[in-house]
């Protein structure tokens, strides 16, 4: 293709050149045959005048020091033939051609010939006219020789381009290819271990191979260092999971000795007691019998209390199955349950309807039964209560909220509120183990959410929540 | 002649005493064996080693769990009595302190009949023990005898 390019233009070149050349050469041709035919007009002049033919004719015998000149001839004034030349004279004389009118001072080419014409003034006065027709051998001698020296020029570079386009091929071309090669093998296959052949030579094609080749040892080194790290990283994961798994068995293991030895003994001495009280009843006192009653109130509150720590623990390791639902027929069901529970109190339970929630619906449950509750049993002191659930958009985030018009607390102990064991009243003002709201903050949070309360005291609370995925 | 009789595997003395005292109190007279753990719970029901002779036609009404036990615990008990053709269909009723769903879900996986968790209040313990005796020496209906 290089070569098919460079061929034409250089076909076009020559072309080019030869034309100029042949144009440029048929104007010297016809300036040389002007001045012959100058010279021979006024070396005629006399002859002319004399009315000596001979003479004439000796003149134009000159034009034999010019071979290209085939015939010429003077005409007298009155366009007669007067002297005559011709270049071969073993042929016959040719007719001299009458001079077309008015062609006094002109040259035409035609036929491979070109023809001048020039009159022949003397003081002032045309006394006749000169007419040389010469030939173009010259110039297609000449023409000739250029398509010669065109084509040999042409032959011999085009053999000089393939020569050195081949050693460029050699020492370019296919160390490039060979390096694109090894470059796609390198990206498709993300082996960094190949190495491009280097050349002897010390040439710029070799310096990029070179380079080529450190880059690679470099990402190779690199993507070594990097697999070391991502397996040793592997391997600290696997290690860390294997020690949380670990922990986690023995919290399981724990939290089930808790649930299972914990309690016996409990069982134990709230049983005897009762076996006391049943048995013994004429050989105690009321003081005496007093003393077994908080013997058995206590055991029975620390069993509460293991079971609601137990729960706690048990949120925290539970799986999540998170799932779009009605939060909102979640919270009637559990009022219903509270309603149930004690069927004489006053509690109006204001539910907004057809709210979703997108969460783990055991969970939420739990959640609800806290707040609820809670708002329940804090409310229980009032002839009436109000206790409403529902949804409100707050800094662009909606939460869902649970609000009582019960006792409160002082809104300066909120953030105590959601500790372990941390309570704002007394057991005997209102019972609770107060590991409710923690649990409830573990729920929330374990969901992306988060939790706060406001409160005064004697003026209610309200429980807000999130959740992470809130429904639209 | 058959009596009715419950067994009752329990290691802790003072649940066994509880869960005795909790019957009785009920009113249940029937005659309550105890075994201290699975292994001889196993020889009680077949007729081996220190029971060597017993007449293994007569089975409890039901057997009273727990889980937790030595050498053989409950659910390897419960498998084993599952397992074998004598005892394949004997009421068997969890009672223990653990509510681990895990606990549940294994205990029914190998054919417990019921699973009733062990109240700390002795109140609730007798009520539930009561419920327990009355309902299953009176109102169930064994399944009948193979042998």
């Amino acid at each position: 293709m290089n070569m098919l390019v460079s061929g034409a233009a250089l076909v076009t070149a020559c072309v080019a050149f030869i034309v100029y050349d042949v144009v440029t050469f048929r104007e010297a041709i016809a300036y040389n045959l002007s001045i012959q035919a100058q010279i021979a007009g006024a070396s005629s002049v006399s002859a002319l005048l004399f009315n000596d033919p001979h003479s004439a004719t000796a003149t134009l015998s000159a034009l034999k020091a010019a071979p290209d000149v085939v015939t010429a001839g003077i005409y007298a004034h009155d366009g007669q033939p007067f002297a005559e030349y011709w270049r071969d004279h073993a042929g016959e004389p040719p007719r001299l051609p009458p001079i077309p009118d008015g062609q006094t001072e002109a040259h035409w080419f035609k036929d491979g010939k070109v023809v001048m014409v020039r009159s022949i003034v003397f003081q002032g006065k045309p006394t006749g006219t000169v007419y040389i027709q010469s030939d173009l051998q010259r110039l297609n001698a000449r023409l000739k020789q250029y398509v010669i020296i065109s084509a040999a020029v042409l032959g011999g570079s085009l053999l000089a381009a393939l020569f050195l386009s081949s050693i460029f091929r050699r020492s370019t071309a296919e160390p490039i290819v060979h390096l694109a090669e090894i470059a796609r093998i390198v990206s498709r296959d993300k082996n960094y271990s190949v190495r491009a052949t280097t050349t002897d030579n010390r040439d710029e094609v070799s310096l990029l191979i070179k380079a080529f080749n450190g880059m690679l040892s470099q990402i190779q080194e690199r993507d070594g260092a990097l697999q070391k790290a991502h397996d040793e990283l592997e391997q600290r994961v696997h290690e860390r999971t294997a020690e949380l798994t670990a922990a986690n068995k023995e919290l399981e293991s724990f939290s089930y000795s808790v649930s299972h030895d914990l309690r016996a003994p409990l069982r134990s001495i709230d049983g005897f007691s009762q076996a006391l009280l049943e048995d013994c009843a004429d050989r105690l006192d009321d003081q005496g019998k007093d003393h077994l009653n908080r013997v058995r109130i206590a055991t029975q509150r620390m069993g509460i209390l293991i079971d609601d720590l137990l729960n706690l623990s048990r949120i925290a390791r539970s799986e999540m199955h998170t799932q779009r639902f009605d939060i909102s027929a979640l919270a009637c069901s559990i009022a219903a349950d509270l309603q149930k529970s004690q069927p004489e109190r006053q509690v109006e339970f204001r539910i907004e309807h057809h709210l979703e929630a997108v969460a783990d619906p055991g969970l939420l449950q739990n959640v609800l039964e806290n707040l609820l509750g809670n708002a329940w049993k804090f409310t229980s002191k009032r002839a009436s209560a109000c206790i409403e659930f529902g949804q409100m958009h707050l800094n662009g985030t909606s939460a869902y909220f649970v609000r009582d018009d019960g006792a409160g607390f002082d809104q300066a102990y909120s953030e105590r509120l959601f500790g372990v064991f941390q309570r704002l009243h007394t057991e005997t003002e209102f019972p609770g183990t107060g590991v409710g709201l923690a649990t409830v903050q573990r729920i929330v949070h374990r969901h992306g959410g988060r939790i706060w309360v406001e409160s005064a005291v004697d003026h209610g609370a309200t429980f807000y929540f999130t959740l992470a995925e809130t429904p639209s | 002649m058959n009596k009715k009789f419950i067994l009752v595997v329990e290691d802790n003395p003072d649940d066994e005493a509880l869960t005795v005292r909790a019957l009785k109190k009920s009113n249940i007279v029937n005659e309550v064996v105890v075994a201290r753990d699975g292994m001889e719970a196993l020889d009680y029901l077949f007729g081996e080693g220190a029971y060597g002779g017993r007449d293994i036609t007569e089975m409890p009404q039901v057997i009273l769990l727990d889980l937790k036990l030595p050498k053989l615990d409950g659910l390897g008990l419960l498998r084993r009595l599952r397992a074998d053709a004598r005892t394949k269909l004997l009421p068997v009723v969890i009672l223990t302190s653990s509510n681990e769903e895990q606990d549940r879900i294994s205990s029914y996986d190998l054919g417990a009949n019921s699973y009733v968790r062990k109240p700390v209040d002795f109140k609730q313990f007798s009520e539930a023990a009561r419920q327990l005796g009355l309902y299953w020496l009176v109102l169930n209906e064994s399944p009948p005898k193979r042998m």
